[in-house]
C-alpha cells in the first residue's frame, strides 16, 4: 500500500490526517522512508559510497537487495558520473548515496558536469547529526552551500518527517524542465528517527517553478513565416532534442522542411549520422561545411542548445548576416549569447509539431550542394588520411571507423575529454538517439570509464564502448574495480597516444611547441586490467586492428583494447580561440 | 567596451521569493561569480503573506541586469524579478548618526544643521545624542559630511527599500503561479511576450 505511487488527496488537517490517512500510515525510520521514496519514483538502480554519516540508509539498504540494484563504485565521483552515464542512456534520473564531508565533496566534479549538461540527477548525502552541524565535527562539510551554485536545487533535510518531501520535490525539480543535478543532505539523526508516514505523493507543482510553459502560438507562426521565406537555412540542434524525447518530432520537422541540419556535440545521434539532411557536428573541431555556412545562412533555426563558446567562436564574428530561430526551454537561454529574431520558449516536443505544421516542404538542392562541396574538400583535406592513413602508425581515426565497421552504429560511444573525445564525436556512426555519452560543457577527464558503467545499466541491451585516452583513464581508473565487483560488460578502447593530446596540440600550435608537462607515462594498462580479472590486449599495427576490435568486442565481459596510436597527430578542423566560425583552419 | 561604462547606472532589482534557508547564497552567487558588487541588499515581507521581498541594488549596464534578473528567475523558490532604473521606484535608505550630546547643546550651529536636514532625535543621553534621516543617499551622504566636524561618534545607514512606481502588486501574479497549468495570463518570465519592455514595465 505504502509503495503504491498513485496521487492520493494530501490530509490538510492533523483532523482529517487521522480520519481518512490513518490505515496507509506507517511508521518507519528516515532511512526507510526514502528508500520506499525512490521506490515509489521508478528507481532501479543506485551508485554509492557508504561512509559513517550514511550508514543508516545503507542499513535499511539491506533489506531493499531485492527492489533496488546498488552498485558499489570506487569512488564518489566514480559513483556520480555513473548516474550520469546511467541517466544519459536512459533518459532516467541518476541516483547518488554519498556520505558527508569528503563523500559529499567528491560529488562535486560531477554536479559541476551534469549542470552544465543538464544531466537529471538526484544524489543522496549523508550529513553529521543536527546538533552537531556548525561544530566542524567529524566529517562535517557544508555541503548545500559547497554546492549551490552547482546543483537546479538543493536541500537539507534535519527531521525525518521531510524526507518524502524533499525527494518528490528532488525527483520533479531534476527531470523537468531543463534538467539538472538535485543534492538532499539528510543529517543521521533524520535518517534513523522513526516517524508515522502518510503514502508518497509524488510532486508535481511547485508555486515558485514554471518547468512547463505556455507556448506562444505567434511566435510559432511568426518562426514558420520566417523558414518559409529563407533561401539558406540551416538548423542547430543541440541536446535539448535528446532531453525533450523529442527525435521523432524532430526528424518529422527536418525532412518536411527540407534544411540541412547539423548539430552540437552533446546533440549527436538524435539524427542518425547517416541521415542525408545531417550535414555534420558544430564548433571548434566540428565540420568544415556547418561552421562556415553559419556564417551564411540566412535563417539560423537553433533547436534545444545553447551557443557555447566552443560551438560559437567569436561572437561578434558568428552568424551577423542571419535571422535566429531559438527554440528552447529554459527562458535564460534566450539572446544570452546570440539574440534571438523570433524565440520560441518552450519543451520541442511541444512545439516542433506545431512548426512542422507550419512550414512548406521544401528541398534546397543549391544549398545543399554546398554542404557537400565543403564536405569534399574536407575529405580530401581532414577525413581521408584521418580514417584510411598511409602512414605505417596507426590514427585514431581509423580506429573508430573500424569501430563502425563492426558495431553498423548501434553500440553506445562514451568518450573521455581530449583529442579522442573529438575524433570519437566526429567519426562514430550513430543510428540511434542516447548513442553519444560525452561530458561537454565541463570538458570533465575521468568521465568516461565510470560513465560507461553507468551507461550499461540503463541501456543493458546495448554494445557500451568507452574511447578513452591514456590521460583520462588514470583519472578514474579505480572504476576497474567496479567492473571486477559487478560483472558489468563495458568495452574499453583505450586510445594511447603516449601524450595528453589535447594540450600538446595547443601547446604545438599556439606556444611554439613547448611541451610543457604533457609527456605522461602510463602503466601496463593490460596487466592492470588483468589485476582486476578484465581481459586485455594491446595492438600497435594495422593489421591486428581489425581482429583486437572485433574480439573486444566479442568478448562475453569486460575487455580493455589498447591501441597504440601515433603520438603527434592535430585534430582538424579547428576554430582557433578568438576566431569566427568562418576562420576554421583544415589544417 | 567605453559605450558600456557610460551605460552602467543604478538599477533596482525586486526578487519575490519564497522564504527558504540558503536562498539569500543563490541569488548572492549569481551576482559574485560575474564579479558583480552588490551595492545594497534588503530582505523584507511582501504584500503578500508567506512571500518575501529581496531589493537588491546594483550599479550595471541594461543588458547585464536583464540576464541577471533571468538567472534569478530561473532559480526554483524565486517567483518573480523585476528590475527598474532609479527613476521608476521610490525608494529610501535609513541613517543614524550618533553624536556628542555636548557639542549640540552648545552649538546652536549643529542644532540648526540637524533641522534642515530633517534630522529627528531618536535617543538622547547625556554623553551622546542618536539622529535619524531617511531619504536618497545624497540626502543621508550630506548630513555625514555636515557632522563629520562636529564629533561624529559613529555612522551607520541602511539597505535601499523600493516600492515601484507602475506596479500593480504581487496578489494577482501569485493566484497564476498557484495554478498547475500555464495560462495566457503570462506570469511566468513574460519578458518573452513583450521582449525587452517587460522588466522596465
Amino acid at each position: 500500500m505504502y509503495l503504491n505511487p498513485q496521487p492520493q488527496p494530501a490530509p490538510t488537517s492533523p483532523e482529517t490526517a487521522v480520519a481518512t490517512a490513518e490505515p496507509a500510515t506507517r511508521t518507519l525510520s528516515g532511512a526507510e522512508a526514502t528508500l520506499h521514496a525512490l521506490l515509489a519514483e521508478g528507481v532501479d538502480t543506485v551508485f554509492g559510497y557508504p561512509g559513517g554519516a550514511i550508514i543508516p540508509i545503507y542499513d535499511a539498504l539491506y533489506d531493499f537487495k531485492e527492489q533496488l540494484n546498488h552498485v558499489l563504485v570506487r569512488h564518489e565521483q566514480g559513483g556520480i558520473h555513473a548516474a550520469q552515464g546511467y541517466a544519459r542512456s536512459s533518459g532516467k534520473v541518476g541516483v547518488v548515496f554519498a556520505t558527508s564531508g569528503p563523500g559529499a565533496t567528491n560529488l562535486v566534479t560531477g554536479l559541476a558536469d551534469a549542470l552544465i549538461d543538464s544531466t537529471p540527477l538526484v544524489c543522496i548525502t549523508g550529513q553529521v547529526f543536527a546538533h552537531l552541524l556548525g561544530t566542524d565535527a567529524f566529517q562535517e562539510t557544508d555541503i548545500i552551500n559547497i554546492t549551490t551554485p552547482i546543483t537546479k536545487w538543493n536541500h537539507q533535510v534535519t527531521d525525518a518527517s521531510e524526507i518524502p518531501e524533499a525527494l518528490a520535490k528532488a525527483f520533479y525539480i531534476a527531470r523537468s524542465g531543463r534538467p539538472g543535478p538535485v543534492l538532499i543532505d539528510i543529517t543521521k539523526n533524520a535518517q534513523m528517527q522513526k516517524a508515522d508516514f502518510a503514502p508518497y505523493q509524488p510532486c508535481t507543482h511547485i508555486r515558485s517553478y514554471r518547468p512547463r510553459p505556455l507556448v506562444r502560438q505567434e511566435y510559432v507562426a511568426q518562426a514558420a513565416a520566417l523558414i518559409n521565406q529563407a533561401k539558406r537555412p540551416l538548423v542547430l540542434w543541440g541536446q535539448g532534442v535528446l532531453l525533450g524525447k523529442a527525435e521523432q518530432e524532430f526528424k518529422e520537422f527536418i525532412e518536411k522542411s527540407g534544411i540541412p541540419a547539423a548539430w552540437t556535440i552533446l546533440g549527436a545521434g538524435a539524427l542518425p549520422t547517416g541521415h542525408p539532411l545531417n550535414v555534420g557536428m558544430l564548433g571548434m573541431h566540428g565540420n568544415y561545411g556547418p561552421n562556415v555556412l553559419t556564417n551564411e545562412c540566412d535563417v539560423l533555426i537553433a533547436i534545444g542548445m545553447r551557443f557555447d563558446d566552443r560551438v560559437t567562436g567569436r561572437l561578434d564574428k558568428y552568424a551577423r548576416q542571419a535571422q535566429v530561430i531559438h527554440l528552447d526551454i529554459d527562458p535564460t537561454e534566450i539572446d544570452k549569447n546570440v539574440k534571438a529574431t523570433v524565440p520560441v520558449w518552450g519543451d520541442c516536443k511541444e512545439t516542433l509539431p506545431l512548426l512542422t505544421g507550419l512550414v512548406e516542404a521544401r528541398t534546397y538542392p543549391e544549398w545543399r550542394q554546398r554542404f557537400q562541396d565543403h564536405d569534399a574538400e574536407e575529405i580530401a583535406a581532414v577525413i581521408q588520411d584521418e580514417l584510411f592513413p598511409t602512414s605505417d602508425e596507426l590514427t585514431m581515426g581509423e580506429v573508430i571507423q573500424q569501430l563502425n565497421e563492426l558495431t553498423q552504429g548501434e553500440a553506445i560511444i562514451v568518450t573521455d575529454v581530449g583529442q579522442h573525445q573529438m575524433v570519437a564525436c566526429r567519426y562514430a556512426k550513430l543510428n540511434q538517439t542516447r548513442s553519444n555519452i560525452t561530458s561537454g560543457g565541463l570538458g570533465t577527464m575521468g568521465f568516461a570509464l565510470p560513465a560507461a558503467i553507468g551507461a550499461k545499466y540503463g541501456a543493458p541491451e546495448r554494445t557500451v564502448v568507452a574511447v578513452i585516452g591514456d590521460g583520462g583513464i588514470q583519472m578514474t581508473i579505480q572504476e576497474l574495480g567496479t567492473i571486477m565487483q559487478t560483472g558489468v560488460n563495458v568495452k574499453i578502447l583505450l586510445l594511447n597516444n603516449q601524450f595528453l593530446g589535447m594540450v600538446r596540440q595547443w601547446q604545438e600550435m599556439f606556444h611554439d611547441r613547448r611541451y610543457s608537462f604533457v609527456d605522461i607515462a602510463s602503466p601496463d594498462y593490460v596487466t592492470v586490467a588483468s589485476g582486476y580479472s578484465i581481459a586485455g590486449r594491446r595492438v600497435d599495427s594495422r593489421p591486428d586492428l581489425q581482429a583486437a576490435l572485433r574480439e573486444m568486442l566479442e568478448h562475453p565481459g569486460s575487455f580493455l583494447l589498447e591501441v597504440m596510436v601515433t603520438r603527434e597527430n592535430n585534430i582538424f578542423p579547428m576554430v582557433p580561440q578568438g576566431c569566427g566560425v568562418g576562420e576554421i583552419r583544415l589544417k | 567596451m567605453h559605450q558600456q561604462s557610460i551605460d552602467r547606472r543604478e538599477y533596482n532589482i525586486t526578487a519575490y521569493t519564497e522564504n527558504q534557508v540558503g536562498l539569500l547564497n543563490r541569488i548572492a552567487i549569481i551576482f559574485s561569480r560575474r564579479k558583480i558588487n552588490i551595492e545594497s541588499l534588503n530582505t523584507s515581507p511582501s504584500e503578500v503573506e508567506g512571500i518575501h521581498r529581496f531589493n537588491i541594488v546594483v550599479v550595471e549596464t541594461e543588458e547585464v541586469v536583464r540576464k541577471i534578473a533571468r538567472q534569478i528567475e530561473k532559480q526554483v523558490e524565486i517567483l518573480k524579478v523585476y528590475f527598474n532604473p532609479n527613476e521608476d521606484v521610490i525608494w529610501q535608505e535609513m541613517a543614524l548618526y550618533k553624536v556628542p550630546t555636548d557639542v549640540i547643546a552648545e552649538r546652536a550651529l549643529v542644532e540648526r544643521l540637524l533641522r534642515e536636514h530633517g534630522a529627528r532625535a531618536v535617543v538622547i543621553r547625556k554623553d551622546y545624542t542618536v539622529f535619524e534621516t531617511t531619504g536618497h543617499r545624497e540626502e543621508t551622504d550630506k548630513l555625514l559630511t555636515v557632522l563629520q566636524p562636529y564629533g561624529l561618534i559613529e555612522f551607520v545607514r541602511s539597505a535601499r527599500i523600493a516600492i515601484i512606481k507602475n506596479s500593480q502588486g504581487f496578489h494577482h501574479q501569485l493566484r497564476e503561479f498557484e495554478r498547475t497549468e500555464p495560462s495566457h495570463e503570462v506570469s511566468e518570465n513574460d519578458y518573452l511576450n513583450s521582449r525587452d519592455k517587460v522588466f522596465t514595465m
